[in-house]
């Protein structure tokens, strides 16, 4: 395993019941690197995502997450929010989780709350209207105008997110996600449902967000010319194992890969094929 | 529209007749079942004490026939009214010009308030229907916080009504203090148990959350009929003290408040004075939650009523975000039980019934949940309404129910159904009700 990663999981396990979902798996994310966790359907990728976001509790492993300060921290030993407080690990969610009722700008205030709540002095600052709470709000309130800028929704700011289109939904989803500042961002399906524009407007933000913010992208997809076009790495699963790792070429001429793509659905193993001509 | 449309929309409309005359019917034949042993079977102890019946079938057909009546003019109604096909067709001007008069309502709702008193100076009744409507219009304020804002359903909010009115008659009667410094203990106390309440149910959601928070108004009720060396028990509390202008009593005495101004003592500047105070609370409480709506911890309560699972993963913790609904709700119930108990001058378990958590509930849905002009117009038509139907006896509840009915026809997600953007960038639009979430628990 590379000394820079900055996610190592170790044999991690996941049990549910009798059912083995994620048995024994071991891989790392490298810092800066874009990761991507392939597999076929029921492989136990969105359940190797739920424990590495605390929402589940492994059953047995250990997830290890190193700063870029050095600073590591157990992720298995967290958990509910303080993954993403204190990890500093965000998430999305392969069905769309925004806030439908709030627009896209509070979408991305709400992001900032546990830096906002700071500077609201526990909201004592804020109900007073502190000068340094309005400052703060300014400051977030730039932030999310960046976002939405970035992503292309700064027309859109002040519509409801339940209004918009279901690739700017994806694509809000994710400015929310970094606007927590994660160091490492964990993207579930991102590509599900997007057409062949979202997907390479998607690509161009993930890139983008590597270069820019410095962030880690582990991510979970189907779409296989997504896959090979943005990851640098890729860790394949089927039946909760690793069954192959390496770059995007290796892993795409991996026989093992093949049959298992073969046998789970015929249709992905022709995306995986013919992603490669 | 076009030329072809009126063909489908009579042959639509020739369907819909025996579509309603068939709801009709079983709307009747229900009554009937219903009413037959109800309306149309009197018995009665006899003189030696056997049953005596006789029928009235005159009355049965009769109500039947007003069930079946009544059933085709609602259904009449409601294809009238209700949410249509057709696009209505109203000019862009009146359409402006409603907006703006919407927009006006509050300032005038609240301009007109602060001159009730003046206005209605002579009319003790006004007065006092004014404080009852204002006392509602806090406690919905306050309950806005956790049910309209964070979603959290509380039926018993009446407990920390209780928990205030108590706080202040037992500090007032027992240690003396002034209602000034026993509002704010009050608040506070309510809040503690606020957040008593909060610690067990943070794991229910829905239906189980509402069962536990009902489970806690009654057990406070219990409580406090029960504590009878601390509370007084089922005799309650009396001799609360008056509330004071800053120590000056509003008293005929020397050292009174008219004594001071030199003018003559009436008993309805007491009832003036509590009315502006009651106010002066509610609009403390509309100000603080308007201002927290734009906080983080009021974003927060919001984006949890919309998806509590996004919340965690963006790192908000739920646990003490939804500690802190409940306890600035109680805080806001807190201190309107203060002042219930400084206006009555007596206390007793029988003023902190479900019913009454039941009522601010009622008025914060009807109101449109998170909307605080709603709620001060819902606790306008309930209490305000409630006092108007009185002149009809038994059938006020009724007139009452069926009004509230028809209401939730019309307007399902309450009197003001859109919610108000936080923060804007350019405009703020109000976001149609379809997309705003109401919150498991």
């Amino acid at each position: 395993m590379s000394s820079d990663s900055i996610l190592s999981v170790d044999r991690l396990t996941m049990r549910f019941g009798g059912i083995i979902a994620v048995n024994d798996l071991s891989f790392a994310a490298e810092r800066r690197k874009i990761t991507a966790l392939i597999g076929p359907n029921g492989a136990g990728k969105t359940t190797v995502f739920n424990c590495i976001t605390g929402f589940y509790r492994a059953s047995s492993g250990t997830m290890r997450l190193t700063h870029d300060s050095g600073k590591q921290i157990q992720l298995e030993r967290l958990n509910d929010f303080r993954i993403s407080k204190q990890a500093k690990v965000a998430r999305t969610f392969q069905n769309i989780r925004l806030f439908p009722g709030m627009t896209a700008l509070e979408n991305l205030m709400v992001a900032q709350h546990n830096a906002l709540m700071l500077a609201s002095g526990l909201t004592f600052l804020g109900l007073i209207g502190a000068p340094s709470w309005r400052s703060a709000e300014n400051r977030a309130i730039d932030q999310a105008r960046l976002w939405l800028d970035r992503i292309g929704l700064l027309e859109r700011a002040d519509d409801a997110a339940g209004n918009l289109p279901y690739g700017d939904q994806r694509r809000l989803e994710i400015a929310r996600a970094m606007c927590t500042e994660p160091a490492l961002l964990c993207l579930d399906e991102p590509a599900a449902g997007l057409n062949t524009r979202e997907s390479a407007a998607l690509s161009e933000l993930l890139f983008s967000i590597r270069a820019d913010h410095g962030a880690s992208i582990l991510l979970i997809e189907h779409d296989m010319s997504v896959v090979m076009e943005i990851s640098d790495h890729v860790v394949v699963m089927d039946y909760g194992m690793k069954i192959a790792e390496g770059s995007p070429q290796d892993v795409r001429d991996d026989p093992k890969v093949i049959a298992a793509y073969l046998g789970a659905d015929e249709q992905e193993a022709i995306a995986v094929m013919e992603s490669g001509t | 529209m076009s030329a072809p449309a009126p063909e489908p929309a009579a042959a639509s409309s020739g369907l819909d007749a025996a579509y309603i005359f068939k709801k009709s019917l079983i709307s009747a034949l229900v009554a009937l079942v219903l009413f037959s042993l109800m309306i149309g079977i009197r018995t009665e102890a006899g003189p030696t004490g056997q049953l005596v019946y006789w029928t009235r079938f005159g009355d049965l057909a009769l109500m039947v026939a007003g069930v079946f009546g009544g059933s085709i003019l609602i259904e009449l109604l409601r294809r009238w009214w209700g949410p249509v096909t057709v696009t209505r067709v109203v000019p862009a001007s009146v359409q402006t010009g409603l907006a703006l008069a919407r927009r006006a309502i509050a300032p005038l709702l609240l301009i007109f308030t602060v001159l009730v008193p003046v206005i209605f100076y002579d009319q003790r009744y006004i007065l006092d229907l004014g404080i009852l409507v204002l006392t509602y219009v806090m406690l919905g304020w306050g309950l806005n916080v956790v049910v309209g804002l964070a979603g959290l359903l509380d039926l018993g909010y009446v407990a920390f009504y209780a928990v205030g009115a108590y706080s202040y008659a037992l500090l007032a009667t027992n240690f003396g203090l002034s209602f000034w410094i026993c509002l704010p203990l009050a608040g506070i106390l309510a809040a503690l148990w606020g957040v008593m309440l909060g610690f067990p149910v943070l794991r229910l959601r829905g239906d189980y959350l509402a069962i536990v928070t009902l489970a806690f108004g009654e057990i406070i009720r219990l409580v406090i009929i029960n504590w009878q060396s601390l509370t007084g028990g089922p005799n309650g509390v009396s001799g609360i003290p008056r509330p004071t202008l800053f120590g000056i009593p509003l008293t005929p005495g020397d050292n009174g408040l008219a004594a001071k101004l030199g003018i003559e003592f009436s008993p309805t500047h007491r009832i003036v004075f509590l009315f502006y105070l009651i106010l002066g609370l509610a609009l403390l409480t509309n100000w603080v939650t308007i201002r927290l709506r734009r906080l983080p911890i009021g974003r927060a309560w919001e984006a949890l009523r919309e998806d509590e699972v996004a919340c965690r993963a963006l790192g908000i913790n739920t646990t003490t975000t939804k500690l802190t609904a409940f306890a600035t709700g109680a805080m806001f119930g807190g201190f309107a039980g203060a002042f219930f108990a400084t206006r009555q001058g007596f206390i007793s378990p029988e003023s902190f019934t479900f019913q009454e958590s039941a009522l601010v509930l009622a008025i914060v849905v009807l109101g449109g949940m998170g909307s605080q002009l709603g709620v001060a117009l819902a606790a306008l038509t309930m209490i305000g309404g409630f006092e108007l139907f009185r002149g009809l006896d038994q059938y006020r509840m009724l007139v009452f129910g069926f009004a509230m009915v028809l209401l939730m026809i019309w307007r399902p997600r309450g009197l003001i159904g859109h919610r108000a953007p936080t923060v804007f960038l350019k405009h703020s639009h109000a976001i149609s009700s379809d997309l705003v979430k109401e919150g498991h628990g």
